[in-house]
């Protein structure tokens, strides 16, 4: 019986990762170009997108019901969402740490901001009350539009005091805040008669709005946690790199802090401080995971594969040679810490209403080594690894210790975070840079250059 | 090749004396005016009260002072984090629990010399019981340096910190088990009783049932022991380093190992030591801490540790006398912001105050600066 039970967790580990290969293969499929008459067609993408419906319905299959049987029950199905969101997070810092070598412990901190956000903009919605989702989508694109105009006016000039240019941001931010809440004020009475109230669900409450106010929380939480890392990360990004982390997980104890005393020193008495949110509307489903998943993947991986990563990978190799090849490394510090925490906003936003509860003890800073555990795991600088490694990671450790140890007796699913850091050692031990090292897979792996002979036979072709 | 693009946008340099150069350090002061401000006005208004918040600082910040010693000469020593540290801290007081409760350590010297003055008994009492803690705390610690850190010395750094992280989780979740610490809060009995006196025209005892006179400040004989030990500690710790054979070696393995190796000094016996004496500090500060805030329980290291943490980065990681004064710091901090901020936020209060001295001092108050990349 346990036997069984483990070689059926095992299957279903490898059946995962399994997926997760074929998706990144179908991904970057690449087809030569078919020449029909005097047309060329190129049809890669085409069989791309194709491969990313047909690998969503797989799971969706599986997901569906057939007179009472499922292949993935609710539990998996869970894990499944968990996997997404910490895929999320975890790229993100990968990108942060693993790509542009800022040691940053304040992921989960951003994580936490992401998932806050999104989950009150949706509560707030389902109880009648628009605010939540104007305020936030509001301030968040006002504050977009002010740092984007106070960077214009920055950018003539030079010696600019690191401190200076933080303070005009704040400044800004705050403004556009206050303007964002009157906003929300003065259009709450336009909305609010369309929501009703929970017992009375208005016409924009209804399940397809609803999915739309769904997206638009994940979105905006998302840009509000990549907001405030550009805020944070301006000043702090200047320190050295231990400083660095030490200062971002100074970040996400605070973070931590205020989550705690949200309904006493922020005024948001729905977040119910340290007691935790209950009564975030469940909205995660597959097709909203896995579109956010994937389109995180997307984005990371055209990021990584540009000159803009090509960048970024320069700073974590030699700051002063990447400065000397005319590189920004200030900017791209910033650009990657910004763009790696958006990720963990919308990575918060997912798990936010997946799990349909939010504690601040989900967010605090021992959990959240995590993700620095998922991408060292994985490999620094890989992001299959990291994919591979989050997927892993939540269904080895939520999935079958859990299972396992809850078969042997109720007292041992304790034991599992005693199992988990002696795997980690030894994991370390064996192998330090990590599972994968640097290796990826299908879509995630660089572009073959041409050969130099291809280019000078063409040149002479042409001339 | 075109690469000068034809609209250049005319480049201004911001002198340093302009408005837009001072706007940074405008902020700055106006924060700390307003720190000023609120502490002078309670220091004004009830100036027992804040001399008794300054001392209970005193006593936390001693405490931590113990604690990031152990922090500072570790990544002094091998720039590791050494996140296990502050469970090191945990057991010491564990271990200091089960030798009062179970073995009744504590009475020994009564038991063996009945005629000893209750005084010296307790005392002796006392100092076995740190040394039990502090033996086993260095055997602890000198096992996770030989086991988990030292395959890892050639490693990439983050693969030695990952396996701090987990030697931490490790000693956290299995003293979590119900069989071995449990989750629950234990009561810790005291090895010896609290006095405590009050300072109002002079030092007078406090007597049971007795009320002290209004205006008055309080302390008693714990917070003496740890002020104590604390600066005994420190003063060992500097005539060690700079005074003693093994200390020139831990300074020369701290400066270059290789070179360090090639004098004929036994690196690896350095390192373990280094491990060792911050080990031994936790232990003590760990039973010092159970003392003087009697309840203890498996996670009571992960805060304490972060924050000794926290102060060895505010003074200056590497710094002995850095540690020192960053505990210091943040022991007032903790007790202050507590006191006449707000209670619930001091711990992100605390964590402000490092991430503002991080951004005016990059490498803390006594730290150097950071070498440039050979």
């Amino acid at each position: 019986m346990e036997l069984k039970s483990i070689l059926f967790s095992l299957v279903k580990i490898i059946a995962v990762i399994a997926y997760l290969y074929g998706l990144l293969w179908v991904l970057g499929v690449k087809v030569p170009v078919i020449k029909v008459g005097s047309r060329k067609l190129n049809i890669s993408l085409l069989l791309n997108a194709v491969g990313a419906v047909v690998a969503f319905y797989v799971i969706q299959l599986a997901l569906t019901d057939f007179n009472g049987f499922k292949l993935l029950n609710s539990f998996d199905s869970g894990l499944l969402y968990q996997a997404c969101s910490m895929t999320m997070v975890a790229l993100g810092l990968n990108l942060i740490y693993g790509f542009n070598g800022q040691f940053s412990l304040g992921q989960w901190g951003f994580y936490g901001i992401g998932a806050y956000a999104a989950a009150d903009v949706t509560f707030r919605w389902m109880n009648g009350d628009s605010r939540g989702l104007t305020v936030l989508g509001i301030g968040v694109i006002l504050g977009g539009l002010t740092i984007l105009l106070i960077r214009k006016f920055l950018s003539n000039l030079r010696r600019m005091p690191v401190l200076s240019s933080f303070t005009l941001y704040l400044i800004g931010a705050v403004i556009a805040g206050v303007a964002a809440v009157f906003a929300g004020k003065f259009l709450a009475p336009f909305i609010d008669p369309y929501l009703g109230n929970s017992l009375e669900p208005g016409v924009l409450n209804q399940s397809f709005p609803m999915s739309i106010v769904f997206f638009f929380a994940v979105v905006f939480g998302g840009i509000f946690a990549a907001e405030v890392s550009f805020l944070f990360g301006l000043p702090v990004l200047s320190l050295g790199s231990d400083y660095f982390g030490i200062a971002t997980l100074g970040f996400s104890i605070v973070i931590y802090t205020l989550m705690v005393n949200s309904d006493t020193i922020l005024p948001f008495p729905e977040m119910k401080g340290g007691r935790g949110m209950i009564g975030i509307p469940k909205l995660t489903t597959w097709p909203w995971a896995f579109f956010f998943m994937l389109t995180v993947i997307i984005i990371m991986r055209n990021i990584i594969r540009s000159s803009t990563g090509r960048s970024i990978i320069s700073v974590r190799e030699d700051e002063i040679a990447a400065r000397s090849m005319g590189i920004d490394v200030a900017e791209t510090k910033l650009m990657s810490f910004v763009v790696g925490s958006l990720f963990a906003g919308l990575g918060g936003g997912v798990y936010a209403h997946y799990i349909g509860f939010l504690s601040p003890n989900a967010f605090d800073f021992l959990v959240g080594f995590n993700p620095l555990i998922i991408i060292v795991f994985g490999g620094l600088g890989s992001m299959t690894g990291t994919i591979t490694a989050a997927f892993g990671w939540i269904f080895f450790l939520e999935g079958m210790l859990r299972e396992i140890l809850g078969k042997i007796s109720p007292e041992a699913p304790s034991w599992r975070y005693v199992l988990y850091p002696l795997t980690l050692l030894l994991l370390m031990l064996v192998r330090p840079q990590g599972l994968l090292g640097n290796i990826e897979w299908g879509f995630l792996k660089a572009k073959i250059t041409p050969l130099r002979n291809n280019e000078t036979k063409e040149g002479v072709k042409t001339a | 090749m075109q690469s000068v693009s034809k609209h250049q946008k005319p480049i201004t340099i911001v002198s340093p004396n302009s408005f837009l150069a001072w706007i940074g350090k405008f902020l700055l002061i106006l924060l700390g005016l307003l720190a000023l401000y609120v502490l002078a006005k309670n220091l004004i208004a009830k100036p027992s009260l804040f001399a008794q918040n300054v001392l209970d600082g005193l006593k936390l910040g001693f405490v931590y002072a113990l604690i990031a010693l152990g922090y500072t000469m570790v990544y002094g020593i091998v720039k590791l984090i050494n996140f296990a540290h502050g469970d090191v801290f945990m057991v010491g007081a564990f271990v200091s629990y089960f030798a009062i409760e179970n073995l009744g350590l504590h009475v020994w010297p009564m038991v063996v010399f009945p005629n000893i003055t209750p005084m010296l008994g307790s005392i002796l009492g006392t100092i076995s019981v740190i040394l039990l803690a502090m033996v086993i705390c260095v055997l602890l610690a000198i096992t996770i340096e030989r086991v988990a850190y030292k395959p890892l010395r050639d490693a990439p750094r983050i693969a030695a910190l990952i396996t701090a992280i987990g030697v931490s989780f490790f000693l956290e979740y299995f003293g979590l088990l119900q069989f071995v610490f449990s989750a629950r809060f234990i009561s810790y009995k005291r090895p010896f009783e609290e006095v405590t006196w009050y300072i109002n025209d002079g030092i007078h005892a406090i007597e049971k049932g007795v009320a002290t006179p209004p205006g008055s400040i309080t302390f008693s004989n714990i917070f003496v022991i740890i002020i104590v030990a604390t600066v005994l500690a420190q003063i060992f710790l500097q005539y060690l380093v700079r005074k003693t054979k093994i200390g020139i070696a831990m300074r020369a393995t701290s400066f270059d190992k290789p070179t360090a190796r090639l004098m004929g000094i036994n690196v690896d016996q350095v390192i373990s030591f280094t491990f060792g004496i911050g080990a031994a500090f936790a232990a003590l500060g760990g039973v010092l801490f159970a003392i003087a805030y009697p309840s203890i329980r498996t996670l009571m290291g992960v805060y304490p540790g972060l924050k000794a943490f926290v102060a060895a980065v505010l003074g200056g990681i590497g710094s002995i006398p850095g540690a020192f004064v960053g505990a210091l710091i943040m022991g007032q901090a903790e007790s202050l912001t507590a006191s006449y901020i707000s209670t619930p936020m001091r711990d992100a209060i605390a964590f402000s105050i490092l991430i503002i001295v991080l951004l005016i001092r990059p490498t803390g108050i006594f730290g150097e600066p950071e070498k440039e990349k050979a």
